[in-house]
Formats: C-alpha cells, structure tokens, sequence
C-alpha cells in the first residue's frame, strides 16, 4: 500500500508574502525592511506581521510618509552593501518616488560603468475592485518595464509571491515585485522551506492545442476562467502566466503561438500603450507565419480607475470580456 | 482679536462643526455596514479646525483637502444629498461617482478636492494661490494636510515657493499626532511642525486645533496677511482624530491607547464650544440640540437622495477623460 500524500500545506497570498520576507531575513544578514506602517503595524495589509518581532527595530523600521526618501533610502544603502527590501504601499505611490526608480535606481549600475551593484526589491500592491477610486488601484507595470536596469515580476499565486520575493532578494540588480490587493485571501499551496521561482521564465498554467492566452497577475485567474467557457466553443486554450515581465519569456510566448496558432494576451492595466503592446509586437516579429488571426489584447478602457462600483466592475477585466474577445477576434 | 468675534461667527462655527460631525458618524457607520463602498477616512474629532478656517472664506477663495477630507468639503458649504450620493457612487455625486470619499470636490465652492496621495494638496494650492495672484483677485489658497504629510517632499516645494513669490496661501497642517499607525515621534524629530516655517521664510503658528475660537483668531491673521500680500502663513493645529485611521474601528491595531483617546475626548470642539456658548448666553443646550436634530434630519435627506439616485451609466466610464 502506498504511503498517504500528506496534503500540502496551504496560506493565503498575504501569508506567503510574510514568509517570503522572513526567508529572505532570516538568509540574508544585511537585508532589512523599510517602508511606511511595515514595523509596528505590520504594514496596512498585515503582510510584515510578525517580521519587526522577529528581526528587531535595527533591521525592520517604519519610515515617514516620504516616499521619494524611502526608495533612495534603499539605493544609496545598496549601492553600499546593503540588501534593502523597501515597500511602496501601493504602486500607484511610484509616482512620489519615480525619479529614485527611474532616474537613480534603475540607472545607477550603467551609468556608473556597471562598478555599482543594486540588490534592492520593492514591493508594491497593485490593482482595482475595491472602490479605492484613480489613486490606489492603478497598475502601472508598463511605466517601470520601460526602464533598462529594472527587473519587474508580478506574482499572481501565494507560491509565486513567496518565491518571486526570496529570488528578488537575491538577484543582485533592482526588482520591483508587485502584489495584487485583491489576491491577499487568496489560499494556495506554500512550500515551507526555502524555494525560488525563476525570474524570466513564464510559467504554463493550462495547456492547450489551439488558443494562447497570455497574462499576469490576478488576470491569470480570470484567463484560467476564461478558457474554461471557451472550452464549449472548441477553442482549447492554453495560459501562460509570465510571471516575469522583464526579463521576458519570450521563447515560451513564441513557442505557444507556433503551436496553437492564435494569441491574447490578457491585462488589467490600460490597454493602450500597456505591456500588452510589447508582446503582440514580439509576437508578430518572431512567430508572424505561424499566426491565422491578429493578436488580440484585453485591458482596461482609457480612462483613470473608477470609484463608483458599478463603474469599476465595468472597468476591470474578466473572464467574459476575454470570452467576448476571443470571440471577435475568432468570428465566432 | 476675540472681542471681533461676532454671535453670528460663533453661530456660523457652530453649525459648521455639527454638520461635520454628524455626516462623519453616519457616514463611518454606513462603511463599516458595508453600505458605503471603500475606504472612509473620518474627520471626527477635527471639526473645529475646517469649521473656524471656513468661515473666514467665500466660494472664490480655495482649499486643497486630504484623504480625510470630507470635513473639509462640508465647511466649504458642501451638501449632504450630493456628498451621500459620491460616497455612494451615484451618478448624482458632486465627482459623478467618480471620485468617492478619496476625491471629493466642488469646484464650485472652491474646493480643489481631497486627495488619494498624501502631500498631493499642498503645491496644488500653492498653484491656485498663484492663480489668484496672477489673476489680482484678492482671494486665498488654503492648504489643508496632515503631521505625516508633512515629511513629503511635496509639501516642502510648495511651501517655499509660496514664500519665494509671496503667494496668497495658507499651509494648514493638521497635527493630530499620527500618519496611519506611526505617532508623530516615530515619523519626525521635531514636536512642531510650525517650526519648519521660518526655514522657508514664512511665520510659523502653533494653535489648540480643538478650541475653534483659537484657530479662528489665528486663521484670521493669517488669512488676512495672505489677502493683504503678506505672502503664506505655516499654521499648525493640535488635534487628535477619534476613530481609527480608515472607518470607525478601522484595523484594530493597539497604536495607541484609550486612556489616550479619551484624554483627547475631554477637549472635544463641540461639547466645550457649546459650554462656552451657552455662558456666553449665544446658544442655550435646547437650541444646540435643535440644531443637531436639524442637522440630522439634513443627514437623512441626504442618504434618502443618495440611495433613491441612479448608479452611473456603465458608458461613462470613458466620460471626462479629456475636456
Ligand atoms: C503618497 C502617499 N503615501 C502614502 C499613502 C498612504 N496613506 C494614506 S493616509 C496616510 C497617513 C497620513 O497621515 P497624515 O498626513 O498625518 O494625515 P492623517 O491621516 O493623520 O489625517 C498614509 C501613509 C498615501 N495615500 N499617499
Ligand atoms: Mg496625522
């Protein structure tokens, strides 16, 4: 008789935050913790509870609400033999601090004849559906995947967010992990011990003959959906989560297309000038003789994040609107 | 300068502060039934500095508010039926059900919104001061923030530009100890804001934020001084906002004590103002409470409009993008 699977062990996405963060401090002695209410509170979403108990007020501290200092707070401590994870609280704040990103961190290695090394991670919480309004909803992941120097990963599972953040921490350039607020309850399997997941490497979801629909982040869930109803249609649908925006998957983007022949790709951040542009672009560049219909692309209309609910709702991408998609773009 | 407050200012104060706080408490009560959609940050315990500022303005003159901003709105003269129906989402909202809680304005009262970021307010009403500069009006900018706004760089550009060029602005600072769950000692080594203002070259006030006649009188000076050309005024109010930093019980977090709580309780704005109007013999306790059940019949009116009103055309959310 075989021996019981014993079953896996299961925390929600805002656990699996903590325990990345702890893995990291307890792997890393010169990592520490910055950010706004991420000490004594825990941060605003309770996902550094625990970690000021454990490391100390020297490694795990509460900053002002000042985030232009925070983020070069982290650059300068790295550029100097630090391993500072910083949070953003919500990535709509990149806006306070985009010139440290953009102009300082993300530049800092090059500029300087690559004498200077930046193992910075920054953590953000992005995304729309709780009525937060134009401020605390945004995702703007096309805004820092335009800047050499930056590597940006988006974790849309409890065991991504785990081992997205301990491989951030330990790449010795920039990353930028975002978080989805709408995912924090999210329950998954979470390996206790240490693990990383990959930066660069996308991963594949579902597996399907004719359709591939690529995304990240909480849309994954809402493409895992929508491939689901698109089975009744005849379209076997295959996702791909990228997991890792920069650096990009793009053999497993093309390798997908070059089988099923069709491709979305699925975002919730505003359609136009998103992410979602650059991957069509790649797609048609590197897999055009293999493609039988144009690429289609879902995002958000052109217009800041609603607050009203019913407007939001109507903002935010789901499952039907890639099924009404796919549809279109298929002629069915 | 108190012999210049008049019965009528004292009223106007009055009604001000109950009108907030009776929004506030049905409002934070709404939220955490889960009636109103999103994050609430309640203005209760600060009444009396919007209320004592506010009088002081008209409609032309301009403020800049915070995430907790609905207060502010409501001294600018803001009503309840639209108020309710942003908190809502309704497409009767003063913002279309576009803004909430986080953006409410009315540019029409001269109310340049609350403000999702903090530190968002202050260069934006150092912006409209210069406005009113540039245009020779003889109005004001106010910039409402808060002790923890303070420490962005934001706030620190705009106010030595309203120095430098001498605009018509007044940086409110709204001191009420915390940002978020971070007393102020934990986010800032100096106990006074005010004391930054002489390093922008501006006068620096210190004032009791719960005690409206006292913020009245210094607003008033600085007000005037802004009106007169004298350039901007850093006034910074003590006070302590009573429930939690979003809603009523908001995370439960213990960053702070109820001894606390209720130590700052004791100088409420409105319980001592009544006490002293009543002395005063300018409001006696059946008037005041008149004045609350009027108040509150306002606040029932307005969630009655609010809830009896239309959600947004799921079209419009691609409406107001570009003029
Ligand atoms: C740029 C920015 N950083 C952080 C936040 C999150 N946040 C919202 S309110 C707040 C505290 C603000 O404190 P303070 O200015 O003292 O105002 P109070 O809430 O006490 O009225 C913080 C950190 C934000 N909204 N915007
Ligand atoms: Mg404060």
């Amino acid at each position: 008789m075989a021996e019981p699977q014993p079953k896996p062990r299961e925390l929600p996405y805002v656990a699996a935050i903590t325990e990345g963060v702890r893995t990291v401090m307890q792997e890393q002695p010169d990592a520490f913790v910055a950010g706004e209410d991420v000490a004594e509170a825990g941060g605003v979403y309770g996902y550094y509870n625990g970690i000021l108990k454990e490391f100390g007020p020297d490694r795990v501290f509460d900053t002002p609400i000042s985030e232009e200092g925070i983020v070069g707070l982290g650059v300068g401590a790295a550029a100097t033999g630090c391993r500072p994870i910083i949070d953003v609280m919500f990535m709509d704040f990149m806006g306070e601090c985009m010139d440290e990103i953009a102009n300082q961190l993300a530049k800092m290695r090059y500029m300087f004849g690559g004498r200077a090394t930046l193992p910075v991670t920054i953590l953000s919480m992005a995304g729309a559906g709780a009525s937060l309004a134009a401020q605390h909803s945004q995702s703007l992941e096309a805004w820092i995947c335009h800047l050499p120097g930056l590597k940006v990963v988006m974790a849309c599972t409890p065991y991504d967010a785990k081992g997205l953040i301990i491989s951030a921490a330990r790449d010795d350039n920039p990353v930028i992990v975002v978080l989805n607020k709408m995912s924090l309850a999210m329950m998954g399997p979470v390996p206790e011990e240490s693990y990383t997941v990959p930066i660069g490497e996308a991963n594949l979801v579902r597996s399907g003959s004719n359709y591939t629909i690529i995304s990240y982040g909480r849309m994954v869930h809402e493409a895992l959906a929508a491939a689901t109803q698109l089975e009744k249609l005849g379209i076997d649908a295959e996702v791909i989560d990228l997991r890792s925006l920069q650096p990009l998957d793009s053999d497993a983007i093309v390798a997908s297309v070059k089988k099923t022949h069709r491709a979305m790709i699925v975002h919730e951040a505003v359609r136009f000038g998103g992410f979602g542009g650059e991957i069509t672009a790649q797609i048609q560049e590197l897999a055009f003789d293999y493609l039988d219909a144009p690429v289609a692309r879902v995002g958000a209309p052109f217009s800041p994040v609603p607050f009203s609910p019913v407007l939001e709702a109507t903002y935010v991408p789901n499952a039907d609107r890639i099924v009404a998609e796919a549809k279109q773009q298929l002629g069915l | 300068m108190s012999s210049e407050i008049t019965d009528d200012i004292l009223l106007d104060i009055h009604r001000r502060m109950v009108r907030i706080r009776t929004f506030e408490e049905r409002a934070g009560k709404m939220m955490e039934d889960g009636k109103i959609p999103g994050a609430l940050h309640l203005y209760v315990g600060q009444e009396a500095i919007a209320s004592a500022v506010m009088v002081h303005l008209s409609n032309e003159d301009y403020i800049t508010g915070t995430h907790r901003g609905h207060g502010h709105l409501i001294a600018k003269g803001g009503e309840f039926t639209y108020m309710f129906a942003e908190l809502y989402g309704k497409a009767t909202g003063y913002c279309k059900g576009k803004g909430g809680s986080m953006h409410i304005s009315n540019l029409d009262l001269g109310m340049l919104g609350a403000n999702g970021i903090v530190g968002g307010g202050p260069p934006i009403a150092m912006g409209a001061a210069f406005s009113c500069k540039f245009r020779k009006t003889k109005n004001v900018s106010i910039s409402f923030f808060g002790d923890g706004a303070s420490n962005e760089g934001a706030f620190h550009e705009a106010a030595n530009m309203a120095a430098l060029y001498k605009l018509p602005c007044v940086f409110i600072c709204e001191n009420n100890g915390y940002g978020e769950y971070t007393p102020q000692a934990n986010h800032q080594a100096i106990v006074d804001v005010a004391d930054r203002a002489p390093g922008y070259g501006m006068p620096g006030v210190v004032v009791d934020g719960m005690d409206a006649v006292a913020v009245y009188e210094a607003a008033g000076e600085a007000i005037a001084r802004a009106r007169e050309g004298g350039g901007p005024t850093l006034l910074e109010c003590k006070t302590y906002r009573y429930y939690d930093h979003v809603g009523v019980r908001g995370m439960g977090l213990s960053y702070r004590t109820d001894e606390e709580v209720e130590q700052w309780r004791l100088k409420d704005p409105i319980v001592n103002f009544e006490a002293r109007l009543a002395e005063q013999g300018v409001l006696s306790p059946e008037a005041a409470q008149a004045i609350h059940e009027e108040v509150l019949k306002e606040v029932e009116a307005g969630i009655e409009f609010a809830e009896a009103s239309p959600d947004p055309d799921p079209a419009a959310v691609t409406e107001d993008v570009y003029a």
